[in-house]
């Protein structure tokens, strides 16, 4: 052949990618799965796909600047005698001490704070420092039960107990030895330094018949005072918000698979659990089904990241929004301003997601306590609190465009889909038409 | 003594009554009557009393319990005494599922037998049983002391930490990274003073000792058969 004979080009294979064969080859070489933090970060349909339909003759606006709309929502109102009160309707979701340092939990608490808004323990129990920073903490029951005592269960103001997370429903925890600092081993009556595995269901109860017992004993034990959640990853929404009801839940939280974790297998994040997006409609639906719609109110979490997620989850029937991921970034998780340590973990400021190495230049997910003293809880508490501020001014934008005058008057109605894929997930029209795939009467 | 009618006043108002008693009470004497199987019977209490319970109880009775001594006059449900600080719960009958699960401290006594799941994720308490216990039992123990005067079922200790496992009569299998140790004298005084408490006759020489071969505590590309 000489050098004049044409050549095809190299083509690279969409479906072994190098991120793929990078992935066989770390397997080949290690024999264990890819461990890592974060939620799914492939795509899927999310709430990008979505537009609102502002006011225009056939509806009127409210004026952006001048004319209220209310950001207040109450949770627990069902059976708790203290409901909880929130200024704006975005809470910061679960994580736990040991997961994050001291001062990350600190600052959660405090932007949380200032911004009338509730924050959530973790795996690990209760810190007195996240109890002093949070105005409003919400405390987890989960499989693993590390640090539970009734103390710590009576200061909370919330009760949630977790059933499962959309990063990895159906799955436990992990928290690898590089975390489990001496504070961390006790708190969760573990040896130091062990690859911590958490369960993946509770110990003493299964099903729904036994959880609904459960929650029984929970509020014996607190005396019916504060709300108790039931925290589920996005699977069967219709069921198992259905079944969260049946059990005695005063709130349901649905975390889609975009929501994060501090570490669990890469394989579980991107490959169980359905996006955020799909999960919305048919927790609402059983909600409504069961004629408690707004009275057990509907808390989503998963990949929520601006003002415009916050309209689109209410619009589709959300109470209230969480937020994990974008909270950690508005503290300074993944800051380019560290550029040059994540090269030398060979990641770069973005893509850091090797959060159960405890390596974090940010200090956030780590308990080394060097780096964890580069995050100053006040000031990562301050950008929290404005980031919350941003998000809440964002929502009220978009609501008073469609012309209300409360967040969680948005509705369905006020939404269109840029795909199809999304109109079928949120059962909103594909923009332009008045059709979504499984419309009732559309014949498909 | 106080005499509490579950059946005609309700669940509520004991649970309220037990836990408003303080370390200065001197109402510390409790009989509860008619508990007819009853859930989450004298749950949350934190305070030096006697509470007896004259029959069979539901799911968690005992939950959460500190300083409390709690006794069932019958059998308990699932659950009991689960995540248990301190205390004594002593059932005279026999014990469903999750037996002391997630307990932190206290000692729990089963007269009779404990069905699976016995000592789930135990975190410090101590757990006596009379009788056999079921599977898994002790699974993913992490602190305290499981007796068991009888026969242990499936996989014992699966998964466990530091959680010490005595057991007189046969285990029917041991759980991953489940292993017998040596009886050394510290577990024969440890296993005689809990007898002892637990009001059993059983001759500590008699046990075997089961505990972690730590062989699970960190992630080994050899071991992934066992994860």
């Amino acid at each position: 052949m000489d050098n004049k004979t044409p050549k095809t080009l190299p083509i690279q294979s969409a479906t072994f990618t190098p991120e793929v064969n990078a992935e066989i080859r770390r397997a080949a070489a290690t024999g264990i799965y890819d461990i890592r933090g974060g939620g799914a970060k492939r795509k899927v349909p999310h709430f990008d796909d979505l537009v609102f339909l502002g006011a225009s003759v056939s509806r009127y606006p409210l004026e952006g600047y001048r004319e209220t709309c209310n950001t207040k929502v109450t949770l627990g109102t069902r059976f708790a005698k203290k409901p909880i009160e929130l200024d704006i309707p975005i809470t910061i979701a679960g994580m736990s001490f040991g997961a994050l340092s001291g001062q990350a939990k600190e600052a959660l608490g405090r932007g949380a704070s200032a911004a009338g808004t509730s924050t959530t323990t973790g795996d690990g129990g209760m810190t007195p420092e996240e109890r002093g920073h949070s105005n409003k903490l919400v405390y987890q029951y989960l499989p693993s039960r590390y640090g539970m005592n009734p103390n710590d269960l009576r200061k909370a103001d919330a009760i949630e107990v977790v059933v499962g997370q959309g990063a990895k429903p159906g799955g436990g925890g992990m928290l690898l030895g590089q975390k489990i600092s001496d504070r961390v081993a006790e708190m969760r009556t573990l040896p130091k330094g062990i690859d911590q595995r958490s369960a993946c269901r509770h110990p003493d109860w299964t099903g729904p018949d036994d959880l609904e017992i459960k929650l029984l004993e929970l509020r014996e034990i607190t005396n019916w005072q504060v709300p108790i959640y039931v925290k589920v990853g996005g699977t069967r929404p219709y069921y198992d918000t259905a079944l969260a009801v049946k059990s005695g839940a005063d709130v349901v939280v649905l975390d889609g698979m975009q929501g994060g974790t501090a570490a669990t297998q890469d394989v579980f994040i991107e490959h169980v659990g359905i996006p955020t997006l799909a999960a919305i409609r048919p927790a609402v639906r059983a909600l409504q089904d069961l004629g408690v719609h707004r009275e057990v109110q509907l808390v989503v979490s998963g990949g929520i990241r601006n003002g415009a997620d916050v309209a689109k989850a209410m619009a589709l029937g959300a109470d209230a929004v969480a937020i994990g991921t974008a909270a950690l970034i508005a503290l300074g998780d993944n800051d380019p301003k560290w550029e040059a340590e994540y090269q030398k973990l060979g990641t770069t400021a973005g893509a850091y997601d090797d959060w159960h190495e405890g390596q974090d230049p940010a200090g956030i997910t780590t308990q080394d306590l060097a780096l964890a003293s580069r995050l100053d809880p006040i000031d990562a508490g301050r950008r929290l609190r404005n980031y919350l501020k941003v998000m809440t001014l964002e929502a009220q934008t978009i609501a008073r465009a469609c012309g209300h005058n409360d967040l969680r008057n948005l509705e369905p109605e006020d939404l269109c889909a840029l795909t199809v894929e999304a109109a079928a997930m949120a059962q909103v029209p594909l923009a332009g038409t008045e059709w979504y795939p499984g419309k009732p009467g559309t014949g498909y | 003594m106080l005499t509490y009618d579950l059946d005609a006043e309700g669940l509520r108002g004991l649970n309220e009554a037990l836990q408003k008693q303080t370390q200065e009470t001197n109402e510390t004497q409790w009989e509860v009557v008619n508990p007819k199987g009853s859930h989450a019977i004298a749950v949350g209490l934190d305070a030096p009393i006697d509470v007896t319970v004259h029959g069979s109880t539901g799911y968690y009775c005992g939950g959460m319990n500190q300083q409390a001594t709690i006794r069932v006059k019958g059998s308990a449900g699932p659950g009991v005494a689960e995540n248990m600080m301190s205390g004594t719960v002593i059932i005279e009958g026999d014990a469903s599922q999750y037996a002391g699960a997630t307990g932190h401290g206290g000692l729990l006594v089963i007269k009779g037998n404990a069905s699976s799941r016995c000592g789930i994720s135990m975190k410090g308490i101590d757990i006596v049983v009379h009788g056999n216990i079921g599977h898994m039992s002790a699974f993913m123990a992490q602190a305290g002391n499981l007796v068991v005067c009888g026969d242990a079922g499936d996989a014992l200790g699966d998964s466990l930490y530091e959680a010490r496992l005595f057991v007189r009569g046969s285990v029917k299998s041991l759980g991953a990274d489940c292993v017998e140790k040596e009886m050394r004298p510290e577990h024969i005084a440890l296993l005689s003073a809990l007898l002892e408490k637990a009001e059993s006759d059983a001759k500590p020489e008699e046990f075997k000792r089961y505990g972690s071969a730590r062989k699970l505590y960190n992630f080994d590309v050899d071991s992934n058969t066992t994860y």
